[in-house]
């Protein structure tokens, strides 16, 4: 997948965690825990969306990895160019 | 109409999900109600088939007045009951409060707006669903909030009124401080076992299977629990009533503010997994709106924990007519004596508020302890 493609991914499974605000419009750099209001509930269902989807299973010790746009763009990247 | 709260006199029937002639289930959702708590959805506890509705959409009638007449299978229609008062009603007295929610349209979704303006709004009691937003994508930003609270201070508020979902929780903690003689214990609990075992058993499951921290504190305090039965129940005018079984109500906050603490029914006598399906879909509901009557009204202790905001402890007010909650605060690493060294470990604070006219500090201590021990051995949960 391209990178656009797997950012695509990724907003379009943390708009549907939060329909308040489109995480399109937050900064790529932006904390989701502060930025969407993310608690450990929300970043376990969105590794939950992004392992159906992508097939990429995110351990528990990288979640910090993917608390904001670009980064979760780079890990999940990187994942599927090592599968 | 169901009691969703101590005190709760009355709710505002919002919509029919059947309708007359339709077969109904025990367990089938059959309509909305609006509280001071937010919209909630009302379920049937006989099987059979509605034969009429008794309150139109849009009334309000107080607590216990028969909603609709259901046929039992076979059964012959029966007679109508007292039919509800005509007078009007007032507004429902405040209830509870680890409560409210800016709930659950009972139709169409919440509008677009950032975590800070919703959380604004609550504060000013601006309706964002009557605001134009000017962020990204329309969304509603703080400004636009500022803005609306100085053009109309009392504007017309849309179908949740913020100020009385805040005067429902005024009027419930007041309540419940001026009736509850409050004592309060703390404790640091060691997590490491807990949190190691946590860790292993979820590294070899795909997401949708694993645990939060959060499963093994609930279980915990429910296990616990048995053998505490004076800080599992209800107080009223006639005493205290212990419950038969532990429905731990779990605290639930919502994105842009408030929160409820819908009940996880059987909590001790439920595997982990199954918690964790429980607590997920708890969450997912509170936030679209869809909790059900039962699940405000069968709660018999609340668990509370403000860890993911980073506070190191909670001291809680206890939910009438609830006799103990239970507040856990960050899991954080700290210095640890043991031996005659001291380590750092991952440590949470856990606190128990309780009623004095019904438990005393010595057992509620001894509780707090049996909920360490349960932690010290997590395969016991």
């Amino acid at each position: 997948m391209t990178e656009n493609e797997i950012r695509n991914v990724v907003i379009d499974e943390m708009r549907n965690l939060t329909p308040e605000i489109d995480p399109a419009e937050i900064s790529g750099d932006a904390d989701i825990r502060e930025a969407l209001d993310f608690d450990s509930m929300d970043i376990l269902n969105l590794v939950t969306a992004l392992h159906k989807r992508l097939g990429v299973d995110i351990p528990e010790a990288d979640y910090p990895k993917i608390t904001t746009v670009d980064g979760a763009v780079a890990y999940l990247r990187e994942r599927s160019r090592a599968a | 109409m169901p009691s969703l709260g101590a005190d709760m006199a009355a709710g505002k029937l919002v919509e029919w999900l059947k309708k007359p002639g339709d077969a109904v289930r025990r367990g089938d959702i059959v309509a909305v109600v609006e509280t001071q708590k937010g919209a909630i959805e009302v379920e049937i506890f006989e099987t059979g088939v509605l034969s009429e509705t008794l309150v139109p959409p849009g009334a309000t009638v107080p607590v216990g007045t028969p909603l609709a007449l259901i046929v039992g299978e076979g059964e012959p229609a029966r007679a109508r009951p007292t039919p509800p008062p005509e007078r009007p009603i007032a507004p429902a007295p405040p209830t509870a409060p680890p409560p409210v929610a800016p709930p659950p349209a009972a139709a169409g979704a919440r509008p677009l707006a950032s975590p800070a303006a919703r959380r604004l709004a609550a504060a000013r009691g601006v309706d964002l669903a009557a605001l134009t937003g000017s962020g990204p994508g329309g969304a509603v930003v703080s400004a636009d909030v500022e803005r609306a609270a100085e053009r109309a201070p009392a504007a017309a508020r849309g179908r949740i009124d913020l100020a009385a979902m805040r005067q429902a929780i005024a009027a419930a903690m007041a309540r419940s401080k001026r009736e509850i003689p409050h004592y309060y214990l703390s404790t640091s609990i060691d997590m490491t076992t807990a949190l190691a075992w946590l860790e292993a058993r979820n590294a070899d499951r795909p997401p949708a299977e694993r645990l939060l921290p959060a499963v093994l504190l609930v279980k915990a305090v429910a296990l616990a629990l048995r053998r505490f039965p004076e800080l599992n129940g209800f107080h009223s005018a006639d005493g205290f009533r212990p419950a038969e079984d532990v429905h731990v109500g779990v605290a639930i906050a919502l994105r842009g503010g408030g929160l409820v603490a819908p009940a996880i029914r059987d909590t001790a006598a439920r595997p982990l997994d199954d918690l964790m399906a429980a607590f997920r879909d708890l969450v997912a509901r509170v936030r679209a709106g869809t909790l059900r009557s039962s699940e405000l009204s069968d709660p018999t202790i609340t668990v509370s924990s403000l860890g993911e905001r980073g506070v190191e402890g909670m001291l809680a007010v206890i939910y009438p007519p609830q006799v103990a909650i239970v507040g856990f605060g960050s899991v954080t690493r700290r210095p640890w004596a043991t031996d005659d060294r001291v380590e750092v470990r991952p440590a949470v604070t856990a606190s128990l508020a309780g009623d004095h006219r019904v438990s005393d500090g010595h057992r509620a201590a001894l509780f707090l302890r049996e909920v360490d021990d349960l932690l010290q051995s997590p395969e016991r949960l």
